[in-house]
């Protein structure tokens, strides 16, 4: 078992770990877009909070949520430590810097996730907290005979105040530029590198760090404007 | 044509460097080696202590010519060594500001000088051919793919300069060994020792201080022999195959 600690402990074992838990990531945005998009229908919240209760009731949901609970800290503990360890190979900087070589994103990533996790702490305090702590009204529908929480009048409450759009809109776009060198990065930390398609990982990369964001960005001010 | 000179000076590994400003007279024939020789020339005139920088062969593929100039490891030119750097890409009055290689495992020993020494460790730790290869081969006694064997040939112009370490915002010298193992493990002289070599050479890199790479590709753009970073997913993934397959 020791060459599996050996491993994660070298440079390469580290960087995939950092390649995977990110790759995973990129599937959890996708499944809580198409999820958080229900809130974007004009049933006064029925078919959200319908869904946020399924969503955290499903026993199956619920274990692969500590599964995601573990990789975003992994990601971003491990992130840290490589950030740090890399300041430290690096010592002292150019006086003369240049952005001739590399994209602003790409040597900025472990900024760019530092403001994502700041985003998720709020995020997660307003929302996930609230409703784990049994802090929202309850929401009464005629189909199913139980209460569910009223997800839907939190997330109109919040996304009704401007600073809290502004927090939203400023968490994706760092969002978006950790995706955009994320995505394709991850692919040739796992070894996957071809004329063939990584052209094609590439365009699906930018594509991906573009629309999935702006999504994203979509609801609070949808619900700004509208609610 | 005039210029200014922005040069880093240290005295050695100890000591603080600064950066202190020449002017010298260049002609826009002239390599950037040259240009500084001139200068070097006015220095000992002066009875100045000339600058250091390392310069071997003058002709792009020794690798000794070492420095960062207005922020590019080689300069501004895509595909060219210092050495081989003219003039005429930099304008008359312009300043230019030249410092050394700035990496933890590349300290610098004086000037534009650094020590690369953690090269050859890399090197050492599993960069040759154990087996006698014995007399050159005649053409096409061992077959070889075309296009493997261009991968091989590309992977073999590394000239181990370590401007991909300078260049990396992060220190990482996966380029370079991604290079030499590829250039080895390809061929089949090299494929023999293929695993323990991908498997040593890296722990070796990470041993001497290195950083991890984080693929923001600045090697590749300052590679002065346009190395792709092809080799490096290359070597991820052959050494995950190491350490998942070999002994």
């Amino acid at each position: 078992m020791s060459w599996i600690i050996s491993f994660l402990k070298s440079s390469i074992g580290r960087k995939l770990v950092m390649s995977l838990t990110g790759l995973f990531l990129v599937i959890f945005l996708v499944v809580h877009l198409i999820g958080n998009l229900q809130l974007l229908y004009s049933d006064g919240g029925e078919s959200f909070n319908k869904y946020a209760y399924f969503m955290t009731n499903n026993p199956l949901i619920k274990a692969s949520s500590f599964g995601l609970y573990f990789f975003i800290l992994l990601h971003a503990i491990q992130g840290i430590i490589i950030a740090l360890s890399n300041r430290h190979a690096k010592g002292s900087k150019y006086a003369v810097s240049t952005n001739a070589n590399s994209t602003w994103a790409s040597k900025n990533m472990a900024l760019l996730g530092t403001l994502i996790l700041a985003f998720l702490c709020i995020h997660m305090g307003d929302f996930w907290f609230r409703m784990k702590a049994g802090l929202l009204d309850m929401a009464a529908y005629d189909d199913i005979d139980y209460e569910v929480a009223n997800l839907y009048d939190r997330v109109v409450y919040s996304f009704s105040q401007l600073w809290i759009v502004i927090i939203y809109l400023i968490g994706m776009v760092a969002l978006a530029l950790h995706l955009n060198h994320g995505f394709s990065s991850a692919f040739q930390t796992l070894g996957l590198n071809h004329k063939k398609y990584t052209p094609i990982i590439e365009g699906l990369g930018k594509t991906f760090s573009i629309l999935v964001p702006l999504a994203f960005a979509i609801i609070p001010v949808f619900i700004y404007f509208t609610k | 044509m005039n210029l200014q000179l922005k040069i880093w000076r240290q005295k050695n590994a100890e000591s603080k460097g600064y950066f202190e400003t020449y002017k010298v007279e260049a002609t826009e024939h002239m390599s950037f080696l040259e240009m500084l020789d001139v200068l070097n020339e006015q220095l000992i005139q002066e009875k100045k202590e000339p600058v250091v920088f390392e310069h071997d062969c003058r002709e792009g593929i020794c690798g000794a010519c070492s420095m960062v100039i207005n922020g590019q490891p080689h300069g501004p030119m895509a595909a060219t060594t210092t050495c081989q750097l003219h003039m005429r890409h930099f304008k008359n009055g312009q300043t230019i500001t030249i410092e050394p290689f700035r990496a933890k495992a590349f300290p610098i020993l004086k000037d534009l000088s650094v020590d690369r020494s953690s090269f050859d460790s890399i090197i050492q730790s599993g960069g040759y051919i154990s087996v006698n290869t014995g007399q050159a081969p005649d053409g096409n006694s061992i077959p070889i793919e075309k296009d493997l064997a261009g991968k091989a040939f590309d992977a073999a112009t590394c000239i181990g300069c370590g401007a991909c370490v300078a260049a990396c915002p992060n220190g990482s010298a996966m380029l370079f060994t991604s290079a030499k193992v590829s250039h080895l493990g390809l061929l089949p002289q090299g494929e023999v020792e293929h695993k323990r070599r991908v498997k040593n050479m890296v722990e070796q890199m990470d041993k001497e201080g290195f950083g991890m790479c984080s693929n923001t590709k600045a090697c590749e753009a300052e590679c002065p022999k346009e190395i792709s970073v092809e080799n490096i997913a290359r070597l991820n993934r052959n050494y995950m195959n190491s350490i998942l397959t070999g002994e």
